[in-house]
């Protein structure tokens, strides 16, 4: 083959540059190695301590200023093996209060590089976590003895209230799988596990800050290195305030004492939730210090699940609150008029298909249907909406328009709200009822969703953004619970209004119909003088007995507070919704409950549902 | 078989190979070095990385073994197939695998992990190999050329899609092997230099001179443009009184002028050197209109594209989201960890510093054994050698990479065919590459990017990636004199 030799040339530059790279290298180790000095005394032996300094965790506001989560000090317990020398463990063990069992486990488990995967003899290990000052107090006097050993300062959480635990959630030790992924964490850090702590864990966490110590080779602190150019203070977390109403918050958790439910209010104007309760709840003081694993192990195992917020997690039919969005779907598909009347004498007959209702003049139109909660009326509705061939060519067709209507009133999918776990309830759609029902389907076969039952399921969060919705006359904006972080903008998602597919005049029938509802239909209870409340009932049938649900707003005009109420098993939506939601309208608007009222609610606090020792 | 193990014996390089088991071996003690413990410590327990690492060693012997015995011509018949099957195999990467801190390159079967992205090289090499052996090859035409740069840049894309933007940057050391075949060293000269001013140019944008108004960086390229045009001056004219006319008055306008702001009245001494340079390049286009020496004309074009690459990289940087210009900046070495910037080559240079003269000892190194050093037994491996063995030991290593580096060199320019030229000089840019960065970035001289340091660094896909790369080449060599 020929030979280019003006190229081959080219291997003497080639093999030059790779002399040269090397020889640069070589003078380089040489400055490093021979030329300095100072390489080698920060290197003796143990020349540096990392001290981490833990920033302070934001702390939390309700929407009125008041204190809701703070920091307390705590102390952890670290020790440097290789520096434990001459150890007097029963002493050491008497002191901290701990077994030798208990001890030898801790040891073994720090040397474990599986479980620690950081292990080195040199550096800080974390032997105990959250004494308090009392604890480490005694443990401080005598740390002389025990060498190796260091007390390093944190804080832990305290709140002032025993209320809103769901929504504030808690802080715990990261555990392996969270360090995996975001390597800001080490083993014996803490992150917040559930509630706005987790969710908004980036800004309440801050930033640690480093300081870079020099030892001697005895491990006594000689100074800072560099001068402290390469240490970092910490960045404090930023401080966090909610848009829950305290006093509201505790209000409604007192209502549902003894019972299994939610409570949600939510600003229409704003989508701020102003109180979320779940039943049963637990004090947020529990999951704080070294008592947490325990409890949060008893809780755990309750059958009632105490740790599930009903509130995003309970997936429920809505019931009669799910009428509205009916009513709505009907009027601007042009299924019906707001004249338009149904018979419904007893209910809904059709084919040898019968849905019950109650009695109630018939036949009847819109607003006395919801003002009464008519079956009859709903199931027509649907009924033609399914059977309108001509308009959608086919069922399928017009489920999936039904299915469009329901999602863009936040239905079938999760909100969006800031708190993590929150589920999307049901909304089924075409292929769902294919695959049921072999494709041999109609609206006939479905008829129980007109009415919130069924297949169709709901969380309390989403019923009371129908509540908000129905107040702003046609849209809504996604519901949350951090009103500000301190310095930060609120995401975009919490201020923009989000469109449902009906026309706003559609709105003004429904909010009549609820109207109707509290003055002379299903809610008379929650007719409180001056404050014009809108509501509509709830009783949602399932295999126990009926679940009591209440979804309204109020004032009427310029809405203040849309509310949802569901109490499992609670029997009718006017024993348990009506009462609860009218009581936390009124503490909302007035800002306190008159005398009546004030003995109304220790009446329904003190109300007890036997749910007996089924796991819920 | 054309031929019986007898001639293999014979004809195989055996410098190389014993240049390959020493690395091999002290790679190993090094490894003993960064990942041991005082203690209950068994190097030889398949629990700890170095009992890991003898597994993965004793594999590539016998693999390397295995590519001697196999007939040369496979190489050839398999080359376009091989790539073919790799690129699908880097496009799936990143939807098989799980993301590990915060790349997603790495597949696993069972227990162990491989990474395919080390494999590609040897497979790219083959194929590039493989396309340039034909007659009448040259780098100047297009119809050669574009489809060389296509298959090169195809698996670096593929690469940092797997955001394994160090990996991928080692694909650019091929352009070493194309200098070689005929591919103009201008575009070298360019492309070194864009790097260098945008490495430069960045990661002291913001570290200011002694006179606290003048940015290192800018400062620093700029007087490379003036250095690098007088050169070029130098070469590629006989005048050699401009030559030293610019490089004179230039250099000696500039100490002046930094001492005027030094002393006297600070202000940003870069806006002098852009009087400077609008000065060189007015002198530069009437030498070139007067004198008629057109390569005046073409060093002008190259300092006013210097500048204006300068400004631009600068403006475009300042324009960039924060998060990608977090990436540069990490990579840079300029944000890496908590303790702030520069806190990884502070340590490495720490441990490497203390090594001394003769070093601590096998075993004996207490800063890689304290964790100061992150990637201590793969990335940043060279710092063990550096604080264990001293100066002796590591440089010892660095001269032995050089020997092997320059006898691949020796063994390209010896084959017969193009087929095995081209590919011994990909095999050498490869070493070449990886030397280059890895060390330097240990030494704080080139910025962070995380690739191995060959045969040294911890795991098994690069161990494997560079065993397979060296011994195909071994045995195309060994089979020269019949191809």
């Amino acid at each position: 083959m020929k030979k280019d030799f003006n190229l081959e040339k080219r291997k003497y530059v080639l093999g030059a540059s790779v002399v040269l790279v090397v020889m640069i290298y070589l003078i380089r180790l040489f400055m490093l190695q021979i030329m300095s000095d100072d390489y080698k005394k920060y290197a003796d032996s143990n020349a540096f301590l990392n001290k981490t300094q833990y920033p302070s965790r934001g702390v939390i506001y309700d929407r009125n200023g008041n204190l809701l989560v703070y920091n307390q000090p705590a102390y952890d317990i670290t020790l440097v093996m290789k520096e434990v020398k001459h150890l007097d463990t029963l002493d050491l063990c008497q002191t901290l209060n701990i077994t030798p069992e208990y001890f030898q486990r801790r040891m073994k488990e720090i040397k474990d590089r599986r479980s620690n995967p950081g292990y080195s003899p040199y550096t800080n290990q974390i032997f105990m976590t959250q004494l308090s000052a009392e604890e480490c107090g005694v443990f401080q006097e005598k740390l002389y003895k025990f060498p190796g050993f260091y007390i390093q300062r944190r804080t832990i959480r305290q709140y002032n209230y025993s209320s809103a635990a769901h929504v504030l959630g808690d802080i715990a030790e990261v555990s392996k799988k969270e360090i995996e992924e975001d390597d800001y964490y080490v083993r014996g850090d803490f992150i917040g596990k559930q509630g706005v702590e987790r969710s908004y864990e980036k800004y309440l966490r801050g930033e640690k800050g480093v300081e870079i110590l020099l030892r001697d080779a005895r491990g006594r602190i000689q100074g800072r290195y560099m001068n402290g150019d390469l240490d970092k203070t910490p960045v404090p977390g930023k401080n966090l305030t909610l848009s829950l109403d305290i006093n509201l918050q505790q209000l409604a958790e007192r209502l549902l004492e003894g019972k299994i439910g939610s409570v949600v209010a939510i600003e229409p104007s704003s989508g701020e939730v102003l109180c979320m309760a779940s039943a049963p709840t637990y004090d947020p003081r529990i999951m704080v210090g070294r008592q947490r694993g325990k409890n949060q192990l008893e809780l755990a195992r309750d059958l009632q699940k105490p740790l599930l917020n009903r509130s995003i997690m309970g997936q429920f039919p809505p019931g009669s609150t799910f009428k509205t969005t009916q009513g709505l779907t009907f009027l601007e598909e042009g299924i019906i008029t707001p004249s338009t009347t149904y018979p419904c004498y007893g209910g809904f007959l059709h084919s040898g298909l019968r849905v019950g209702c109650h009695a109630h003049p018939s036949p009847l139109n819109l607003v006395p249907a919801i003002a009464t909660s008519c079956n009859g009326f709903f199931c027509w509705g649907l009924y033609y909406m399914m059977g309108a061939r001509k308009k959608y060519g086919s069922v399928q067709k017009a489920m999936a328009t039904w299915r469009d209507y329901m999602v863009s009133m936040g239905f079938g999918y999760p909100l969006g709200v800031d708190l993590p776990g929150e589920k999307r309830g049901m909304i089924p759609n075409d292929q769902y009822y294919d695959k049921n029902y072999r494709g041999y389907w109609n609206g006939l076969t479905i008829i129980s969703i007109s009415i919130g039952q069924g297949e169709v399921t709901a969380t309390p969060l989403q019923i009371a953004n129908l509540g908000a919705t129905i107040a702003n006359r046609g849209y809504f904006i996604t519901p949350h619970v951090v009103k500000e972080v301190e310095d930060e903008s609120l995401d975009s998602l919490y201020t923009s209004k989000r469109y449902t597919k009906v026309r706003k005049d559609h709105y003004e029938t429904i909010v009549e119909g609820m109207r109707a509802a509290v003055v002379g239909g299903t809610c008379r209870g929650a007719n409180i003088p001056g404050l014009n409340v809108c509501g509509k009932t709830g009783t949602a049938q399932n295999r126990g007995k009926d679940h009591s649900a209440f979804m309204g707003f109020a004032p009427m005009d310029n809405p203040q507070i849309a509310v949802s109420v569901y109490v499992e098993n609670g029997g009718w939506g006017a024993t348990y919704g009506v009462p609860i939601g009218a009581l936390i309208i009124e503490q909302y608007l007035n800002g306190s409950l008159s005398a009546e009222s004030e003995a109304k609610a220790v009446d329904i606090q003190n109300r007890r549902i036997d749910y007996g020792i089924h796991e819920r | 078989m054309a031929y019986t193990n007898g001639n293999m014996v014979k004809s195989v390089d055996w410098i190389t190979i014993a240049l390959y088991l020493l690395l091999v071996i002290l790679g190993w003690f090094s490894i003993c070095g960064a990942s041991y413990d005082y203690g209950d410590m068994d190097f030889f327990s398949f629990e700890t990385r170095a009992g890991k690492q003898l597994i993965w060693m004793g594999c590539s012997i016998v693999l390397g073994f295995v590519l001697l015995m196999l007939e040369d011509r496979l190489y050839d018949w398999f080359a376009y197939i091989l790539y073919g099957i790799m690129m699908v195999l880097l496009f799936i990467t990143p939807f098989l695998a799980e993301g590990t801190k915060g790349s997603y390159s790495w597949l696993k079967f069972g227990p162990v992990s491989l990474q395919p992205a080390e494999f590609a090289k040897f497979i790219t090499a083959l194929a590039l190999a493989k396309f340039m052996d034909v007659y009448g090859f040259s780098m100047n035409r297009l119809k050669y050329s574009i489809p060389v740069v296509g298959m090169i840049l195809l698996p670096m894309i593929l690469i940092i899609l797997q955001r394994e933007m160090g990996s991928a940057l080692v694909y650019l050391a091929f352009f070493l092997m194309l200098y070689r075949e005929g591919m103009s060293g201008v575009i070298l000269f360019i492309g070194i230099c864009a790097v260098v001013y945008f490495v430069v140019g960045i990661r002291f944008a913001h570290e200011m001179m002694p006179d606290q108004c003048t940015s290192i960086g800018e400062f620093v390229v700029l007087l490379l443009v003036l250095v690098l045009s007088s050169l070029l001056v130098y070469i590629y004219s006989d005048k050699n009184k401009i030559f030293r006319n610019i490089l004179l008055y230039g250099l000696s306008g500039v100490v002046l002028a930094y001492l005027f702001s030094l002393y006297i009245y600070p202000y940003n001494v870069v806006c002098f050197l852009y009087v400077e340079c609008a000065v060189l390049i007015v002198y530069l286009l009437y030498l070139s209109y007067y004198k008629r020496i057109t390569s005046f004309l073409y060093i002008s074009l190259f300092v006013a594209g210097s500048v204006l690459y300068l400004y631009s990289v600068d403006y475009i940087f300042e324009k960039l989201d924060d998060h990608q210009r977090i990436r540069i900046e990490v990579v840079l070495g300029m944000k890496d960890d908590p303790a702030g910037a520069g806190y990884n080559v502070n340590q490495s240079k720490i441990a490497i510093g203390s090594g001394g003269l003769t070093g601590k000892g096998f075993l004996n190194g207490t800063q890689t054994k304290l964790k100061y050093v992150p990637e201590q037994d793969t990335d940043f491996i060279f710092c063990t050698v550096g604080e264990e063995q001293g100066f002796i030991g590591s440089s010892l290593v660095l001269l032995l990479y050089m020997v092997l580096i320059l006898r691949l060199i020796v063994l390209s320019e010896r084959q017969h065919s193009q087929f095995s030229r081209v590919y011994g000089y990909c095999v050498f840019s490869i070493f070449f590459f990886h030397l280059f960065i890895n060390i330097g970035m240990v030494l704080g001289l080139t910025p962070v990017i995380g690739i191995p340091l060959p045969f040294f660094s911890y795991g098994g896909s690069s161990l494997w990636g560079f065993t397979i790369l060296l011994f195909i080449f071994l045995r195309l060599d060994a089979a020269r004199s019949k191809r």
